[in-house]
């Protein structure tokens, strides 16, 4: 249960086509998160999953069987929705209940599962509240306790965790990794935040303008960036890419290199800079660099005590040195 | 904005409006309320003095008087029911995006401008009339016969005419309803497997409870006082007498301005307690 496969799915808005014809298989029990800057169609590839919008064409299979033309209700999926989209005039217990009421299930039967899910929530003592009455990231565990009781074959999240302040964010992110362990059911979660999808995903899936860029686990697409939009968009800060007389000492057209690979000295090394801004995090520091080749990041311990106008050199740690061809593709 | 001096600024800028108000209230209401005590006959008389709670006696048991709240709650109601029905399926209906959206909302809003005697006196004449209204045409084309509606079906003309001018003010407001429900909700209610008529009864009739009370209220104080559209119709003929009317009947076709204004005071407890009896709805269900 929860396979998801997408064949030569396109989607056109009148004219304008959202999503060239695009390829994807999601494993099941997988964590699958889609990324990608605003408006690369992350958001509406998922709704095309759910059934919420009608492809323009291609293929819908889940679990093996054609779903392109089920209706939203019959995929057997979950969705949580950026705004948590709860029932405001229904009290907690009867938005939990909602699907499983329009299922026929018999009362007894979904008072067990609602409180069931409660349980598994730390919703118990609000199930008499009104979404209105309850915190961002209670109304948030309302919405994933609406989306687990269907057991659905897979949860899909749009953004689910933007709407909360950062260290809710921070906790909520645990709550729904610890979710998919418990629950081992697919996942599509879809973000436009590169942390949330390096910390929660077995499975990146980077997008940009419709199009996949990258497939793979977060280690692999840090490690191995397969483009340099991919190698700008995942690690935080971000990668650095260079053009010019470095990228060509090493025979390519950019060069990228992340600010933790960077060694920074005082005295000596390949690239020269002067520091023009020390954000000190208390562990690291993160150096912003004017040098000959444009603005670099450099990450150094946050024992070295640099400051605003300080000359340094900076030597690239070779083994983690990124080459990119002019067309944008890494270069083996 | 909250030194005293600009408070005081402010209590003497507002003072020439607050003060216009109340005398544009008190005025009347005083002045009813010293006739309905009085014993005036403008045409047989003039004011012969104090009646004491007689006006009020001979107002509530005149045979004319049940009949008359029957007939107000009647009407009240049955436009109510009328108007928001058919309201919240009109608004669905405007709601969906369709070409020539906005002169249709006009057309929509358009019987609402139209002063209610002329409403009046087109229904009774052209779609009403048992010779040559449109009904009848209808009703000669298909071999029945003419229905004399004024007559045959005062009530159901009546609550006909009001409900057509009210009808763009109840969709109005449930349009405005409708186009501020989260589209999330009704998406997560599909998912949820909630097919299109539970979406309706579970999501959009939950979320226009608030709309609906607003226009019930607002519409029940203003259909409480309905005058033209009786008087260029039926005139109070065939037990469409309401209230309003009587009074009406009793100050100018009995010329008893002290019997009339103690219905007019019968009339202003009715109103209040049936203001006073929504605004607790509505305060409930403004709440959530």
């Amino acid at each position: 249960m929860g396979q998801i496969e997408l064949q030569k799915v396109t989607k056109r808005f009148g004219e304008t086509e959202v999503i060239p014809p695009l390829d994807l298989k999601i494993g099941e029990g997988e964590f699958v998160v889609f990324v990608g800057p605003s408006g690369c169609g992350k958001s509406t590839l998922l709704r095309l999953i759910a059934g919420l919008e009608d492809i323009s064409s291609g293929k819908i299979l889940i679990d093996g069987q054609d779903a392109t033309n089920l209706g939203p209700a019959k995929r057997g999926l979950a969705m949580v929705f950026q705004s948590y989209a709860l029932y405001p005039h229904m009290s907690v217990r009867k938005n939990i209940a909602f699907p499983l009421k329009m299922a026929g299930m018999d009362q007894a039967a979904i008072d067990a599962k609602v409180e069931g899910a409660a349980k598994v929530l730390n919703l118990a003592s609000y199930l008499d509240r009104r979404p209105g009455q309850l915190s961002g990231g209670q109304r948030q565990r309302v919405a994933i306790g609406r989306a687990i009781v269907r057991e659905p074959a897979a949860f899909l999240f749009d953004e689910p965790l933007s709407n909360l302040d950062a260290a809710l964010r921070v906790n909520m992110r645990l709550e729904i990794t610890e979710l998919h362990q418990n629950l081992k059911t697919t996942m599509v979660y879809v973000t436009h935040d590169q942390v949330e999808a390096m910390t929660m995903a077995d499975k990146i899936v980077v997008l940009q303008a419709g199009r996949i860029e990258q497939v793979g686990t977060p280690l692999e697409l840090y490690r191995a960036p397969r483009n340099t939009f991919v190698a700008g968009f995942i690690g935080s800060p971000k990668m650095n890419l260079l053009t010019g007389a470095p990228a060509q000492a090493k025979g390519a057209t950019t060069i990228g290199i992340r600010p933790e690979h960077l060694d920074v000295s005082k005295e000596s090394g390949d690239w020269q800079g002067k520091v023009l801004v020390a954000e000190h995090l208390g562990s690291d520091t993160f150096l912003h660099v004017a040098t000959d080749y444009g603005q670099m990041t450099v990450r150094v311990s946050g024992e070295m005590s640099v400051g605003h106008g300080d000359s340094i050199w900076m030597t690239p740690d070779q083994t983690h040195l990124h080459r990119f061809g002019a067309d944008g593709l890494r270069i083996a | 904005m909250a030194t005293k001096a600009s408070r005081t600024a402010a209590r003497i800028m507002m003072a020439p409006a607050v003060i216009l108000l109340l005398g544009w209230m008190l005025v009347p209401l005083i002045m009813t309320l010293w006739f309905s005590f009085r014993n005036y006959l403008p045409l047989r008389g003039g004011d012969l003095g104090f009646a004491g709670f007689d006006n009020y006696v001979r107002f509530v048991t005149s045979s004319a008087f049940w009949p008359a709240v029957m007939a107000t709650m009647i009407i009240v109601v049955g436009t109510l029911v009328i108007t928001v029905v058919l309201g919240v399926l009109l608004a669905l209906l405007l709601d969906q995006p369709m070409w020539g959206q906005g002169i249709v909302r006009i057309l929509v809003i358009a019987p609402f401008f139209v002063m209610p005697t002329v409403s009046g006196l087109v229904w009774k004449n052209m779609f009403l009339d048992s010779v040559n209204g449109l009904f009848a045409h209808i009703a000669r084309f298909i071999g029945a016969t003419p229905v004399e509606w004024m007559i045959e079906a005062p009530f159901f003309s009546i609550i006909l005419i009001v409900s057509w001018q009210w009808l763009p003010f109840a969709t109005l407001i449930l349009l405005t309803a409708i186009q501020s429900l989260d589209s999330e909700q009704l998406e997560a209610a599909e998912i949820d497997g909630a097919p299109k008529i539970k979406r309706f009864w579970y999501i959009i009739v939950p979320h226009l409870g608030r709309a609906i009370t607003v226009v019930i209220l607002i519409q029940t104080i203003f259909l409480l006082s309905i005058f033209a559209e009786i008087y260029v119709t039926t005139a109070g003929a065939f037990g469409s007498k309401t209230l309003t009317y009587l009074i009406f009947q009793r100050v100018l076709e009995s010329q008893n301005v002290g019997l009339g204004s103690a219905g007019g005071v019968y009339a202003i407890i009715l109103a209040n307690i049936v203001a006073i009896f929504l605004m607790r709805i509505v305060g409930k269900n403004l709440d959530s």
